[in-house]
């Protein structure tokens, strides 16, 4: 079978999956679980397949092109390249270990449960691997459905206040970026007369500035509110505290990377004069990301806001990795994004863990599970030790080649003048100080102290839980020791990325 | 030879030790854990003095050499790799030779200690992070191990995590140190910006190309970037090695069981901050302010912080006091640029701290987890072993005359009395008291501990004692209340560790002050020579050197301190009361240590979630949800109640509608036009 023929079973299988488990009998619980993770399991097959089988030296692979709606130019365009190649094994990687998570916390509706989490890892899947403009607004706006309704049916007591949010906050952004796609597009057709909306026709498109502006406006808010960057965050917050554990890990592990990944792969190298011109300022509410959030984590009581928080400061990392316009940096920002899975997810998963068996996440009802439940705390203290950063984990490589980035930019800024962005990288580097401030606090409060927990005594991990941290543990360390494989994989598109946001300027500066 | 497969063995037979005993600690026993942990630890000593033996005395070239690349993006590459020169070669004996004394210790120390088997997994875990620091050739790893020694530290000072004040004790050392890991990233952030490499060799090759260079942070203001570099790595060295005002962390980690309090918090990793400098002398050597500054941060903590440790009565924290003041000795020492002596005095405090340290625990031990001096006293009789230790050890740490500690004090004290940047003056007057202050208080501890009359037994003993914090607590079965003299795990360690305590300086002083010894390790500025005037005195040898220190002042002053606490403690008890109460506002200052404690907890600790309170109630509740997401919400709430309104269902108001709407648009064509 093709490769590309492949990459398309991987996009389709857990549609597929999904019209599949609407025909199951509802009553038959073990069935639908067990078809979910097997249909889970296989795809993280075949993507570790595929990217074991991806060739660094080249660009888009595996690609498929099938004229979709052929009056407007509309193409089927899917591919793994150096952008999403590492999103997409991340994406496979947690789906198995999400429906893994969601075996005993979830006996509401199960079947619609389970076809939604099928549904949303289709929209996920193909948001990263469109490569038409079409496709990957489509599966952009098709990840809000099953997303809606996860925390909306299987939520807390406050999901209808979150799902409000979340979808007001996402529409908004979602027209913006609908009115900016068909604006770009109809501009494609007018100075080239080519229809198309495959990105590699629009990256490339010589805008004027003042159009770029907007339109990097217009993209860059819907992106902006995705990461997402302060203010407009609040979103979040609601939403994962209302949000099932599944939910969370999905949004943490997965769809908070939509916002990063497309400014990666679209806003910045779509109007990269634009992206040049903004770039202080997007900088500077990177940092302020990074610094308000931390703070902000400090302050809850809500084990999942502070891991709710600590996301908006993670990602405010990637986000100066990206606007660093160094290699280092572009490499420890898609990092970061991956590292961020992983951690976020495994942190919220812990939650879960902990949730089912006490009811509870105030921070205050915790104590001395170190002695209560001794292999929980290890995973526990191993996870915050990643998010905090430590050397030999993917937190540290995430954010130490993000610095390094953003310093490389910084010295640059200041000898030709410039101090802010060295600012913005010092203060950068104090979220690293707050970080381990907020985690530290919170696995104190947790892990330490005199016994105390709802329900006590609890039950330690159990073997379904103990494999799927495990498992998330070892590609932790796997990123944090060994970085350079996965690095390989997307030094092409970072190197590309480069030149394609830097390129006019370096044909400016050449006229 | 030494060959990559030797070095890899040194470092990672302690890391394989700690993996059995960390993780497999249930199926190889206590027994097992200790034998794998100390068969490591044992393993990479051997082979350490092994390389000490080749590099030191054989001639052995340096071995530079990398093992694995982390990362390699552009012109940056991040590598895992050894250097072994005589600085690491000395560091390296010194860090698994107490390793491996507190190994044996820990044996009878924790042997009643349900997390034993951990215990012994975070020691060797922290030997191999401490190895995998010192032996670095680039400062990836050098930050690799530095932030790990950081994190076992954090985990060993929580490690009876029942306590609140030991899970306070350890967030505020991770804290702290990670404020010095902010200073510390920084400057290695510069050092990669301005010299393009993260390699020890390259970059100490390219240092003398930063001469002259300056950094422009704002308008006119320019800073010279060798002491902007200089200065920022020391922040990371003022977190590690507890230098004022970062020192706040090491007194409060004595919530830690004692072993590691010898091992961590005295021997090794807070003097990771001062080789790190010695290891950066070449970047150093470029900077007179940042010498200058270093010299009077060193002086500040030698001096002030000894005078806290006159007040302790926790025994542990007396002997923490004196690590803080020893810290600021070799920080000085530093600042002096007589890094040699900074190093030597490194090595002779790791062996008779330790020393010291672990007698103090052994006292601890035989007084069933009681620390506090003041119900102790008259305990040579119970446990001459540790007593005879004691007095050796105290003896090292006043620099008596023929002591290790002699040597490498009064090395220190002839670089500062002999250098003249700005500060020296300053630094030799404090270190010259604080001489005096530290036999004072040295002997302060042993009479208080093992003189006097017997303070303990008649009592009511209860442990509602505390003015203090730090007793061990782990349980206790021991029918009589008589103290005795510990195992043999237990004294065996501080015989061993006696003896360098007495004899290492006597036998290396000579050749690592004077010699070539450390070579290119060690890079001095042209015609610095800082211990010149020492080499004067030197010239007959070690015991003429010792004989002559009778007849200088450092001498008579730790005499006189000694001298002052015998009187007091000794003969006339009363006379410390007294003193007590007339000089009640300097006893009440050094009691609250100058408030550096309380002003960190008003300003940061508390400032910290002012400010993220301020931040989530004014901006993500009032301002963000309040005014824009809720008020838009209610916006269009408002408006769509509004809009109801018109669908109310009565045609004629419909009717009336469209009329009103045609009019408009009538209307709006006829404006237009």
């Amino acid at each position: 079978m093709a490769d590309s023929a492949l990459l398309n079973l991987v996009l389709w299988l857990p549609f597929a999956g999904m019209l599949a488990l609407a025909l199951l009998p509802a009553a038959r619980a073990e069935l639908i679980r067990g078809l979910s993770l097997a249909l889970m399991a296989v795809q993280f097959a075949l993507v570790a397949w595929l990217v074991a089988r991806f060739d660094p030296a080249q660009g888009l692979q595996f690609a498929t092109d099938l004229p979709w709606i052929p009056d407007w130019g509309v193409h089927y365009r899917i591919g793994l390249d150096g952008y999403n190649v590492l999103l997409v094994a991340l994406t496979a990687f947690l789906g198995p270990l999400v429906v893994l998570g969601a075996q005993r916390a979830v006996t509401k509706d199960l079947k619609l449960f389970h076809a939604m989490i099928q549904g949303i890892q289709f929209a996920m899947l193909g948001t990263f691997l469109a490569q038409d403009l079409f496709v990957f607004y489509v599966f952009w706006e098709a990840m809000l459905i099953p997303m809606f309704l996860i925390i909306g049916i299987w939520g807390g007591e406050r999901r209808v206040y979150a799902t409000m949010k979340f979808v007001l906050y996402t529409a908004f952004g979602s027209i913006l970026m609908l009115a900016a796609l068909i604006y770009l597009v109809w501009t494609l057709n007018q100075t080239t007369g080519v229809r198309s909306f495959a990105f590699a026709d629009l990256i490339g498109l010589n805008l004027p500035l003042d159009a770029q502006l907007w339109l990097l406006a217009a993209f860059g808010l819907s992106f902006a509110i995705k990461v997402p960057m302060v203010p407009l965050h609040t979103w979040l917050p609601d939403a994962h505290v209302e949000a099932p554990t599944t939910g969370s890990v999905i949004l943490a592990g997965v769809l908070l990377k939509m916002g990063t990944y497309g400014f990666l792969k679209l806003g910045f190298p779509l109007f990269p004069e634009a992206t040049r011109e903004l770039a202080p300022w997007l900088m500077g509410l990177s940092v302020a990301g990074i610094l308000y959030g931390a703070c902000l984590a400090l302050v809850q009581d809500d084990i999942k806001k502070v891991i709710a928080y600590s996301s908006i400061s993670h990602l405010g990392y990637v986000m100066i990795g990206l606007l660093s316009f160094e290699l280092v940096g572009i490499q420890g920002a898609i990092v970061q994004m991956v590292s961020h899975g992983l951690v976020a997810g495994g942190l919220f998963l812990m939650v879960g863990m902990i949730y089912e068996r006490c009811h509870s996440r105030k921070i205050a009802d915790y104590g001395g599970l170190a002695k209560l439940m001794p292999l929980y705390s290890v995973a526990f203290l191993l996870l915050t030790l990643a998010s905090v950063g430590l050397p030999t984990t993917s937190g540290f490589t995430g954010e130490f080649m993000a610095l390094l980035g953003a310093f490389a930019a910084g010295w640059k800024a200041q000898a030709a003048g410039d101090s802010l962005m060295l600012v913005y990288a010092v203060l950068a580097v104090l979220g690293v100080v707050l970080g381990a401030l907020y985690m530290l606090r919170l696995a104190g409060a947790l892990l330490f102290g005199a016994e105390r927990a709802p329900h006590a005594p609890l039950n330690d991990l159990d073997g379904r839980e103990r494999a799927i941290l495990v498992a998330i543990l070892a590609a932790v360390f796997w990123l944090g020791l060994a970085p350079g494989p996965a690095l390989e994989l997307t030094e092409g598109a970072a190197r590309e990325y480069r030149a394609i946001v830097l390129g006019h300027a370096a044909t400016e500066g050449g006229q | 030879m030494i060959t990559e497969s030797l070095l890899l063995t040194i470092a990672l037979a302690p890391l394989v030790g700690a993996i059995i005993a960390g993780l497999f600690g249930r199926q190889v026993g206590r027994a097992g854990a200790h034998t794998v942990t100390i068969l490591g630890v044992a393993v990479s000593t051997a082979l350490s003095l092994y390389v000490l033996k080749l590099i030191a005395l054989d001639g052995h070239p340096d071995v530079n050499l990398s093992v694995y690349t982390w990362f390699e993006i552009g012109s940056i590459k991040a590598e895992v790799g050894f250097l072994v020169d005589p600085l690491t070669a000395v560091m390296m004996s010194v860090v698994t030779s107490v390793s491996l004394m507190v190994h044996i210790y820990t044996i009878g120390y924790m042997h009643e200690d349900p997390g034993y088997q951990r215990f012994f997994a975070y020691i060797s875990l922290f030997t191999f992070s401490m190895l995998m620091l010192v032996m670095s050739n680039n400062f990836m790893q050098l930050f690799f191990g530095w932030e790990a020694v950081g994190l076992v530290s954090y985990l060993l000072i929580g490690f009876w995590y029942k306590r609140p004040t030991a899970i306070f004790a350890n967030l505020k050392a991770f804290l702290v140190n990670r404020v010095g890991d902010f200073g510390f990233l920084l400057g290695i952030g510069l050092v990669l910006a301005y010299l393009g490499s993260l390699d020890y060799a390259t970059v100490f090759q390219k240092a003398p190309e930063l001469v002259g260079q300056t950094f422009n942070p704002w308008g006119t203001v320019e800073w010279a970037v060798p002491t902007l570099i200089c200065l920022l790595l020391f922040v990371g060295a003022m977190g590690k090695s507890a230098q004022v005002p970062l020192h706040v962390w090491l007194p409060d980690s004595m919530e830690g069981p004692t072993p590691i309090s010898a091992l961590i918090h005295a021997a090794t990793m807070v003097t990771a901050g001062i080789f790190m400098v010695a290891r950066m002398s070449p970047l150093y050597e470029l900077s007179e302010v940042a010498l200058s500054t270093i010299l009077v941060i060193g002086s500040i903590t030698a001096l002030f912080m000894g005078f806290i440790g006159i007040v302790q009565n926790d025994i542990k924290r007396v002997v923490a006091y004196s690590t803080l003041s020893q810290l600021g000795y070799m920080t000085v020492a530093l600042g002096a640029s007589a890094y040699s002596a900074a190093i030597f005095h490194l090595m002779t405090h790791a062996f008779f701290k330790a020393l010291l340290f672990l007698g103090a625990g052994s006292v601890i031990i035989a007084m069933h987890h009681e620390q506090d001096l003041r119900r102790m006293g008259g305990l040579r009789k119970y446990m001459p072993i540790t007593f005879a230790t004691a007095w050796i050890g105290t003896l090292a740490l006043m620099g008596f005359p023929g002591t290790s500690g002699f040597y490498s004090k009064d090395a220190i004290l002839y670089a500062v009395g002999a250098a003249d940047r700005p500060g020296a003056t300053f630094a030799y007057v404090c270190l010259m008291i604080g001489v005096a202050v530290t036999a004072f208080y040295s002997f302060r501890m042993l009479y208080l501990a093992f003189h006097g009359q017997e303070r303990f037994g008649h009592d009511d003993h209860g442990h509602g004692h505390d003015d203090h914090h730090g007793h061990d607590d782990h349980g206790h079965g021991h029918g009589d209340h008589k103290p005795h003299e510990t195992p043999w795990v237990v004294t065996l360690p501080l015989i061993l560790l006696a003896i360098p305590s007495l004899a290492i300086g006597y036998f290396t002083a000579g050749p690592l002050l004077f010699g070539d010894f450390f070579g290119s390790a060690i890079h001095l500025a042209e015609g610095r020579e800082p211990l010149a005037a020492m080499a004067e005195h030197f010239g007959h040898g070690p015991l003429a050197f010792a004989l002559h220190g009778f007849v200088t002042a450092p001498v008579w002053l730790a005499l006189a301190g000694a001298g002052l606490a015998t009187y007091i403690y000794l003969f006339n008890p009363a006379l410390a009361d007294k003193a007590k109460s007339a000089l009640a506002p300097i006893h009440r200052l050094l009691e609250r240590k100058y408030g550096f404690d309380e002003l960190y907890q008003a300003v940061f600790a508390k400032g910290s979630v002012l400010l993220g309170r301020v931040f989530w109630r004014a901006g993500d509740q009032t301002v963000i949800d309040g005014l824009m997401v809720n008020g838009s919400a209610a916006l269009v709430d408002r408006f769509a109640h509004a809009v109801r309104r018109l669908q109310s269902g009565f045609l004629y108001h419909y009717a009336f509608m469209m009329i009103l709407g045609l009019i408009v648009i009538v209307g709006a064509f006829a404006l237009l036009k």
